[in-house]
């Protein structure tokens, strides 16, 4: 078993610098750092450029590869990742933003995994009953529904909400109010009334998608020869259904899990883009906005270590779940 | 041997003190089941089906009931409806009463308190039936708990295991351990019948227990069974297809066809005197083990209804030699015969059946051989030739790093001849590598090891071109007719594709499917059509079609009738013979149906673990075998003949095929050898330590150094072997 | 499984013998057109499919406007009876812009899922039929772009499309889009690929390709039409969200998305401008979607069908 997650994980590993590799790679040949400082007024000469270039690691006059070994050897030997163009180093930048991303992708993705499989399983055992035909639509209205759109709406909604109640009882703008008084209480509160339309927006689109998920692996279990072996030892089908079913049944979303993970990020970087978050997928839209391709490299990285995570975190759920992979 | 005989009388001694105090309800009714004019509909979305067409059995205490029927006869729904397993849309009307209580219109918790304790069920597959996610110790302690909720955890695992040494598990604390996919398919089933009997059941329903199952292994299990009902008490419901598993343990049995019982009577009256022409069709079309090879099967024409559009008259007129113009009017009803209420059969004709106005015998037209003159000539040659063919798999192991741990040694020097003209049965249960080594030839490529001859040429020293001629000669006819077509495409280009190879232009091709349909009793207009269309009889025919359009020398036949219903396969069989005769085909039959095998080969091969033990003669194999794995696994064969079956004594060999990778010193089969436990501690120093060729023995060449003991084995455990005739 | 075996009516795929005597064949296709039929989810979907498609066509008939006029007396009116969904602050017509948004999304969808479901087909038969190294590389290949998310991937080149016209956004979207379905195409393929009648045809000596093109790619069909229904959607998603970030569809084309990113601002003060566009872009998605799922239950026979 033990063997079977460290194999996984240098898979994971390998893929996570591959991929953090090929879209350094990608964003040199792409992005035109120099372009930033051409439009200046004045013109800054160029001399100028390269040197500020050349200072970045990103002068598109010296060969990928190269650029490529020093961003290498810095990252191993410094442990650095090379600075922004506004000259503050990427990892800084990084870990200022880290803790706001983390934040909602954890309980965004827990919440939404609960309520997947809680719907998910519900839906299946009532299968085309008005209340598995009711999930159903909704979660593929959820499903038809961009990430930005869903947030946008949900904003709307609470500008009403607000508006009808006349307090400010949901923020959506930002993390925190900025400037807020009080103690540590007040700013818990107020974090936490901003926290609770992404959340709601990420989990939503999240338990959408595991609930579909969850609902036909549940249905393959349902017609499962042992169901109707546990039924014959004398379990009634509810009991036998819990017990044997939905254990089994748990199996492939813990697979589901790993591979979805990558479309939640990207949603998590759309619902902080709409919401105004200082996180992560701000920062990758804005490095390549800016040209900047020691932050769009730094932010890969940041999503490659978690899809790596998550991806052996499901690979231990996987093998805890299931004895046929234990060795 | 005796030790564990030992531990198994402890266990049963526990599980009798147990049955004493469980109390069993007054039996009101007289009957342990009764089923009434049991009917069950499924809606479904072209209309409803009804599997199950008014039903009346009963089983008393104690009874074994064998209900026998051919797939889509309604046998299984019916025992699910008794357990209240039926999916929530079926529509079951009639009546089931279970001690004198209707099990009808109770709740799912009502009759949750019944299954388990008062019925038990064993399922057919039993890989599917066990969930794979918990111990065999769990799932069994499962079913204790749920019946007696005072019963501890540790008890109830105690217990489980006491009943998986019951059900004959060697070393059963560890085994309680281990999961379902960790178990073999014969040990699984044993864990099912632990799990039917946790609760000392008055019925057990046994479901096809043994169809998935190798002979051994299904001996094995059949034996379990009548020692689980001898130890319980219990009443057994056994559904199984095969007439042979019910002649040697049933009581009485219900034969069904097209969800109706169309002849019941106890096993002496139903094989001795059969009334209904279905039953009179299927005993003539099944190759018996003890008559086959000697007389032409009588095919049992046609095919069961589709239940979803059944019109008035008798299901079976359309397929029955004697029907009258009554038969397609009304159904008959299940009639006595000669007074006798348990022995009945549904034909409007069974007084005369009865009688003996129609003879039972001449029932079914025989079906005449091929004349002489339309006989191909052949000369006497090897058309085929293996010799010493080796197929190893390495075996990995380690996840992060691979590296080979051992090997598979799927074919271990196989060597045999085919003649042609001839047709050479090669025959051993799952696993001992008879798949691998028809995949080998068929590869015609340079084997690991050995030599592979077709026509005399050696395939190693071929190139591609010559490769690619060659497949012209040598084709394939696969076990699954449906698996084996592409569904997607119409017969006539399935049947030309071999030509296509072969860059035969189109219209050639034409006239030659043409040609071929013909040939294998199928119509030509036919051509068009696609796959599923078609029946499984007549599916396996357009496989057969496809391998004969490149007019081939050879044949490899993997299993060309075990798919199929005993009563098409008689037809395929005669085909094949038909075919051979006629065009002089050799044919390589792969098989592990010996009944068949028998009926059709001239030279017998028996592999196990990779080798083959033992090759000769049909005649010598089948009357004579000198090998103890052949005559352990023909032992292990039930013959449709309750009066044959209760007088043979049967080999059961000891646990199961050991794993491949094993690096076995001597004699591969030592382990599971019967004859080993009985030679002197010389002859077994000579088994453990002398790996066996194969040497000449009377007819047969045999590898086994005490070949010439055998009767050691006969003496001590059956009398002889089966003779052809009886 | 003893039960499917139990009734022939499950294997809904044998012919009876009045089938066979009948001179109309049931093919499988008649077969998933009955099960269609009976799915509710099939005929709401493909009836909002229509109705958008016919609306996306003749909408701009009625109306009294174009996409490109502009109503300088009623800028950002609410919806009238002359403006139908409102104006935008140039005075815009929404409804006409809606529209021809609309169209575009559209065709983007419509030709970017059956294109990404071509190279999944094509990719995933690849993969699963010669396994060994062309499988190895191929999942790898997948694997390292379910790493990295697409969308960040086409944030990263849209620099590139950018310049180039919207037709190229397609071929974007259409090559990003196959990953998943080639790995549900190579499992089919693996399978198949221990079947009989492939077995059959490689020792016939049918060459490699040929099994491929013959008798692969016709058995994984199914797989492909429901990918190519579910991928309309999915483009549609993709497109809109690059377009409402500035990455996708550039002025002077239309499509939802910047319809959508034009009318964000406003969208709690003025919601006509976000949410008549968002309406129609959510119903066209789901539309899309129910079809493929009412497709998938339909192919699928085991799909849908509770034992118990």
């Amino acid at each position: 078993m033990i063997g079977f997650i460290v194999k996984r994980f240098i898979n994971y590993a390998i893929l996570s610098a591959i991929a953090t590799l090929s879209a350094y790679v990608l964003a040199s040949l792409i992005l035109n750092p120099a372009g930033r400082y051409l439009g200046r007024n004045p013109r800054p000469s160029d001399e100028t450029i390269n040197a500020i270039l050349n200072g970045l690691g990103v002068n598109p006059h010296t060969p990928v590869v190269e650029r490529l070994w020093t961003w290498l050897v810095n990252l191993v030997t410094h442990g650095s990742l090379g600075d922004t163009i506004h000259n503050t180093s990427v990892i800084s930048e990084m870990t200022a933003r880290a803790g706001t991303s983390l934040r909602l992708l954890i309980l965004g993705t827990i919440i939404a995994a609960i309520v997947g499989v809680v719907i998910g399983v519900w839906g299946a055992v009532r299968q085309y009953k008005f209340s598995d035909q009711a999930i159903s639509y909704a979660s593929f209205t959820v499903l038809a529904t961009p990430s930005f759109v869903l947030g946008i709406l949900l904003m709307i909604v609470a500008t009403f909400v607000n508006s009808t109640l006349g307090i400010q009882l949901i923020n959506f703008t930002g993390e925190y109010t900025a400037g807020l008084d009080g103690g540590w209480w007040v700013h818990f509160w107020d974090r936490a009334a901003h926290l609770l339309l992404p959340t709601i927006s990420l989990a939503l689109m999240g338990a959408a998608g595991y609930s579909r998920y969850q609902r036909s692996a549940m249905l393959d279990v349902l017609s499962a020869d042992y169901i109707r072996t546990a039924r014959s030892k004398g379990r009634t089908r509810g009991s036998a259904l819990v017990r044997h079913g939905v254990r089994v049944a748990l199996i492939p979303m813990s697979t589901y899990f790993a591979y979805s993970f990558a479309t939640v990020l990207a949603g998590a970087a759309v619902t902080e883009l709409v919401f105004s978050w200082h996180g992560m997928g701000e920062m990758l839209v804005q490095a390549i906005t800016q040209s900047d391709i020691n932050a769009f490299t730094g932010a890969i990285l940041f999503n490659a270590i978690l899809v790596l995570i998550a991806g052996t975190l499901s690979d231990v759920v996987y093998a805890a779940l299931d004895p046929r992979v234990r060795v | 041997m005796t030790d564990s005989t030992r531990q198994t009388n402890e266990a049963t001694r526990h599980t009798h003190a147990r049955g004493k105090r469980g109390d069993t309800p007054p039996d009101t009714a007289g009957h342990l089941l009764e089923v009434r004019n049991l009917s069950v509909t499924f809606p479904q979305p072209g209309g409803a089906v009804t599997a199950v067409r008014g039903v009346n059995y009963h089983v008393d205490k104690g009874e074994f009931l064998g209900i026998v029927g051919e797939s889509g006869s309604g046998k299984s729904v019916s025992s699910l409806a008794v357990m209240g397993l039926l999916p929530s849309s079926a529509q079951v009307g009639g009546d089931i009463l279970f001690e004198g209580r209707s099990l009808l219109g109770r709740s799912d918790r009502e009759l949750s308190r019944l299954r388990g304790e008062g019925i038990s069920i064993i399922f057919q597959d039993p890989l599917s039936a066990l969930t794979p996610v918990y111990t065999i110790g769990t799932q069994i302690a499962e079913a204790l708990q749920l019946h007696d909720k005072k019963l501890s955890k540790l008890a109830a695992n105690g217990r489980a295991v006491e009943l998986l040494k019951v059900v004959g598990i060697p070393n059963p604390e560890r085994r309680a351990q281990a999961f379902p996919h960790e178990f073999s398919g014969g040990m699984r089933q044993r864990a099912m019948i632990a799990i039917a009997i946790a609760n000392n059941p008055r019925l057990i329903i046994a479901d096809e227990p043994t169809t998935a199952l190798d002979v051994t292994i299904q001996a094995q299990i059949l034996e379990v069974l009548q020692k689980a009902k001898d130890l319980t008490g219990a009443a057994v419901v056994l559904i199984t297809h095969d007439l042979g598993v019910v002649a040697g343990n049933a009581d009485r049995i219900a034969v069904m066809y097209a969800g109706r019982i169309v002849e019941t009577g106890t096993v002496e009256e139903v094989f001795r005197a059969p009334s209904m022409p279905y039953t009179i069709g299927l005993l003539r079309s099944m190759p018996s083990l003890a008559t086959a090879g000697h007389t032409r099967l009588v095919p049992l024409e046609g095919r069961p209804p589709q239940l979803a559009n059944l019109g008035p008259g008798c299901p079976f007129a359309p397929r029955c030699p004697v029907a009258v113009d009554a038969c397609l009017i009304t159904e008959p009803p299940l009639t006595p015969i000669a007074g006798n209420e348990l022995n009945a059969a549904a034909c409007l004709r069974v007084g005369e059946i009865a009688s003996g106005a129609l003879n039972r015998a001449k029932l079914y037209p025989v079906p005449e051989p091929v004349a002489l003159e339309e006989r191909a000539k052949v000369a006497p040659a090897s058309v085929l030739g293996v010799d010493g063919l080796v197929r190893h798999f390495p075996l990995t192991r380690g996840t992060v790093f691979k590296h080979t741990i051992g090997t598979v040694r799927a074919v271990d020097g196989v060597s045999f001849d085919l003649k042609s003209g001839q047709t050479l049965g090669l025959v051993g249960e799952s696993g001992c590598g008879k798949s691998t080594t028809i995949m080998e030839i068929l590869e015609l490529a340079r084997p690991q090891a050995g030599r592979i001859t077709v026509n005399g040429r050696d395939v190693a020293a071929m190139g591609g071109k010559e490769r690619r001629g060659l497949r012209r000669d040598i084709q394939v006819v696969f076990q699954d007719p449906m698996a084996s077509l592409d569904p997607r495409l119409p017969i006539q280009d399935i049947v030309a594709e071999p030509l296509t190879v072969h860059g035969v232009p189109a219209k050639e091709r034409l006239t030659k499917v043409r040609e071929v349909l013909e040939l294998v009793g199928l119509d030509p207009s036919m051509a068009s059509r696609y796959p599923h269309e078609f029946s499984g009889g007549q599916r396996q025919r357009i496989g057969i079609a496809r391998a004969l359009v490149t007019d081939p020398k050879i044949l490899v036949l993997d299993e060309p009738v075990s798919a199929l219903d005993v009563s098409i396969q008689a037809g395929v069989i005669n085909l094949l013979e038909d075919l051979q005769e006629k065009l002089g085909l050799s044919y390589l039959f792969v098989a592990h149906d010996l009944a068949v095998v028998r009926q059709i080969a001239d030279t017998v091969a028996v592999m196990y673990l990779g080798r083959i033990v033992e090759c000769g003669p049909s005649e010598d194999i089948f009357d004579n075998p000198r090998h103890p794995y052949t005559l352990a696994l023909l032992s292990a064969v039930p013959v449709p003949d309750p009066a044959l079956e209760r007088s043979r004594r049967r080999i059961i060999l000891e646990g199961e095929l050991p794993s491949p990778t094993e690096d076995i010193s001597g004699c591969n089969f030592r382990a599971r050898c019967p004859l080993y436990q009985l030679i002197d501690a010389e002859g077994q120093e000579k088994c453990r330590t002398l790996d066996p060729a194969r040497r000449q023995v009377a007819g047969s060449s045999v590898a086994c150094h005490h070949a010439e003991h055998l009767d050691l084995m006969t003496d001590h455990h059956a009398p002889k072997t089966l003779r052809s005739g009886g | 499984m003893s039960m499917i075996e139990e009734m022939p009516i499950a294997d809904t795929s044998a012919g009876t013998q009045d089938v066979i005597r009948s001179a109309k064949p049931v093919s499988r296709f008649r077969l998933v057109l009955s099960r269609l039929r009976s799915t509710p989810r099939f005929w709401v979907g493909i009836v909002g499919l229509g109705a958008i498609i016919l609306w996306a066509v003749f909408g701009l008939v009625p109306n009294a406007w174009n996409a490109t006029d502009l109503d300088v007396y009623n800028m950002g009116s609410s919806p009238t009876a002359l403006h139908w969904f409102g104006t935008s602050d140039i005075g815009e017509d929404i409804y006409a812009q809606t529209i021809v948004g609309l169209r575009k999304s559209l065709v983007i969808g419509l030709l970017v899922g059956p294109l990404a479901a071509i190279v999944a087909g094509i990719v995933g038969a690849v993969a699963g039929y010669l396994g060994g190294w062309w499988d190895r590389v191929i999942i790898w290949f997948i694997d390292l772009l379910l790493v990295l998310p697409s969308l960040f991937l086409f944030i990263l080149l849209s620099p590139i499309f950018k310049s180039l016209s919207w037709v190229a956004l397609i071929f974007l979207l259409a090559g990003f889009g196959w990953m998943i379905m080639a790995r549900v195409i190579r499992a089919q393929t693996m399978s198949l690929r221990e079947r009989d009648f492939i077995k059959a045809a490689r020792f016939m000596g049918v060459d490699t390709w040929t099994i491929i093109r013959r008798h692969v790619l016709p058995n994984v069909s199914s797989l492909l039409i429901i990918d190519a229904t579910l991928g309309v959607g999915g483009a549609i998603l993709s497109e809109t969200t690059l377009s409402f970030f500035g990455f996708g569809i550039q002025a002077p084309d239309v499509s939802l998305g910047t319809l959508l990113s034009a009318g964000q601002g406003a969208a709690a003060t003025r919601p006509w401008l976000f949410v008549f566009p968002a309406a129609i872009l959510v119903f066209t998605v789901l539309s899309a979607s129910l079809v493929g799922d009412a497709l998938r239950d339909a192919v699928d026979p085991t799909s849908g069908v509770n034992r118990d």
